[in-house]
C-alpha cells in the first residue's frame, strides 16, 4: 500500500493519507509541523468573520417588518431559537440559551462547510481540536447548569442514582457515570470529528482515485470519470451530513442541558 | 486495517489524528469566544427585542381593536337604551297629548253649551220684554184708537149706516189684525 502510494507519489499521491489533513504552514511558508498560521487556523478565523459580519450587517437597523437579509439572519436564529432551543428546555430556559446554541450552531456549520467550499475544501472540525473543545464547552456546561440549578450534591444523585431497587445500584450507578460524564464529550468530539475527516477522505480518495487511474492507464480514463462523477455525488452528500452534524451537535448540547434542567427523575 | 493506518501514518510524519495540536485549540477558543461574544452580546438580544416588539404590535394591535369592538358595542347598547328611552317618552307624550286634546274637546263642548243655553236664554228674555213692550204700546194705542173712533164716530154724527158699518167693520179688522200681530191676551 505504501510502496504502491510511493510509486505514484511523483504526480498524485495515492491513497490519500492523514498527511493530507496537515497542510503546511502559511507563514512561515510551506513549513511542516508548525501550527500558528496554517490553513486550518486561517480558516477558522475566517469563519469567525464571516459569521459576525452576516450577523452585523444583516442587524444593523432591524424592522418590526423584516427586509430579506433580516429575515435570513432572523430564521437562522428563529429556527435553533424556536425548534432547538425552546422545544427542549421550554420557553423561559429556552430562550436564555437560544444564543448559545445558535453560536455553537452557526461556528460548526461553516466550518463543516469549508469541506466543500472550493480552495478551501478541508473542514478544521476534521481536526480534532476544534470538536473537541466544543464537546468540554458543552460538557463543562451542562454540569454546571446541574449543580446551579439543583444543588451540587442533589444533582449528582439525580444525574447517577436511577429510581431502581437498592440492590441493583450498584450496577446501575458506575454505567449511569459512565454514560453521563464520560462518554458524552468523547462521543460528540468523535461524532462531529469523525463524521468531517471521513468526509474530506472520501472526497480525496475519489478526486486522487481519478488521476491515479489516468496516471496508471490512459485507457482507465472513463473509470476516471465515473471516479469525479462520484465526487460530485458526495459533495452532495457531505453538504447533507455537513448540515446534520452541526444540527446533532446543537441538539445534543441541548439535550444534555435539558436533562441537567429536569426535575428530578 | 487501522492500526496498519496508523503506522502508515506514523511512517509518513508524526501526525495523530486522535491527538488535538493544542495551537488549534487556543485558536478555536478564541475565535469561539470572540463569536459568542459579538452575537451573544450584541445580535441575540437584539433579534430578540424585535421578536418581542413584532409580538406587543401585534397583540397591542389585537388589543386595540378589543378595546374598540367594546366601546363600539357599549355605544349601541347606548343608543338602544336611549332609542327605547325615546320611544316609551314619546308614546307617553302622544297619550298625554290625547288625554289634553280629550279635556280640551270636553272643555270647549261644556262651553259651548253654556253658550248657547245663555243665547238661548237671553233670546228668550228679550222675546218676552218685546212682547212685554208690544203689548204695552198696543194698550194705549187701543185706547187712542178707541178714544179716536168713538171721536170720529161722534164728529160725523152717524152719516150713513152704511158707512158707519164699513167704518166699524175697517176698525175691528184693523183692530183684529193688530191684535193677531200683537199675540194672545
Amino acid at each position: 500500500m505504501s510502496g504502491q502510494s510511493i510509486v505514484l507519489a511523483a504526480d498524485v499521491p495515492f491513497p490519500p493519507s492523514v498527511e493530507d489533513f496537515f497542510p503546511p504552514s502559511i507563514l512561515p511558508w510551506g513549513e511542516q509541523n508548525n501550527y500558528w498560521f496554517t490553513k486550518i487556523s486561517l480558516l477558522v478565523f475566517l469563519s469567525m468573520a464571516a459569521i459576525i459580519i452576516f450577523f452585523l450587517v444583516t442587524y444593523r437597523k432591524p424592522k418590526l417588518v423584516p427586509t430579506k437579509k433580516q429575515w435570513l439572519a432572523e430564521s437562522v436564529y428563529g429556527f435553533v431559537r424556536n425548534s432547538v432551543s425552546i422545544d427542549m428546555l421550554g420557553t423561559k430556559a429556552g430562550i436564555r440559551f437560544a444564543p448559545y446554541f445558535t453560536t455553537l450552531f452557526c461556528f460548526v456549520f461553516l466550518n463543516n462547510l469549508w469541506s466543500i467550499i472550493p480552495l478551501a475544501q478541508i473542514s478544521p472540525n476534521s481536526h480534532i481540536a476544534f470538536p473537541a473543545f466544543l464537546a468540554i464547552i458543552s460538557y463543562v456546561m451542562f454540569i454546571a447548569v446541574g449543580i446551579r440549578k439543583h444543588g451540587f450534591f442533589k444533582y449528582f444523585k439525580m444525574a447517577l442514582v436511577p429510581p431502581a431497587p437498592w440492590f441493583i445500584l450498584p450496577l446501575l450507578i458506575p454505567i449511569e457515570f459512565f454514560s453521563n460524564f464520560l462518554v458524552r464529550p468523547f462521543s460528540l468530539a468523535v461524532r462531529l470529528f469523525a463524521n468531517m475527516f471521513a468526509g474530506h477522505m472520501l472526497l480525496l480518495v475519489f478526486t486522487l482515485g481519478g488521476f491515479a487511474l489516468i496516471n496508471a492507464n490512459v485507457a482507465f480514463a472513463p473509470f476516471a470519470v465515473v471516479s469525479w462523477l462520484m465526487t460530485i455525488a458526495l459533495t452532495f452528500l457531505e453538504f447533507l451530513v455537513i448540515v446534520l452534524q452541526a444540527y446533532v451537535f446543537t441538539v445534543l448540547t441541548a439535550s444534555y442541558v435539558q436533562g441537567s434542567l429536569a426535575e428530578g427523575h | 486495517m487501522i492500526t496498519e493506518f496508523m503506522v502508515v501514518a506514523a511512517e509518513e510524519g508524526d501526525h495523530n489524528p486522535i491527538l488535538p495540536i493544542w495551537q488549534e485549540i487556543l485558536f478555536g477558543v478564541i475565535a469561539f469566544a470572540v463569536l459568542c461574544f459579538v452575537l451573544m452580546k450584541f445580535v441575540f438580544p437584539m433579534m430578540e427585542k424585535t421578536f418581542a416588539a413584532r409580538v406587543d404590535a401585534i397583540e397591542g394591535g389585537i388589543k386595540r381593536a378589543e378595546t374598540a369592538q367594546a366601546e363600539a358595542n357599549q355605544l349601541l347598547e347606548q343608543y338602544r337604551a336611549q332609542l327605547a328611552e325615546a320611544r316609551t317618552e314619546a308614546a307617553r307624550i302622544r297619550d298625554e297629548a290625547r288625554a289634553d286634546a280629550e279635556g280640551i274637546r270636553q272643555d270647549v263642548l261644556a262651553k259651548a253649551r253654556e253658550e248657547s243655553d245663555r243665547i238661548i236664554a237671553a233670546g228668550q228674555e228679550q222675546l218676552a220684554a218685546q212682547r212685554e213692550s208690544i203689548v204695552r204700546d198696543l194698550r194705549s194705542e187701543v185706547g187712542n184708537l178707541a178714544v179716536d173712533l168713538a171721536g170720529r164716530i161722534v164728529g160725523e154724527a152717524l152719516e150713513d149706516e152704511a158707512r158707519r158699518r164699513g167704518t166699524v167693520e175697517r176698525f175691528i179688522d184693523e183692530l183684529g189684525a193688530a191684535g193677531s200681530a200683537g199675540g194672545r191676551r
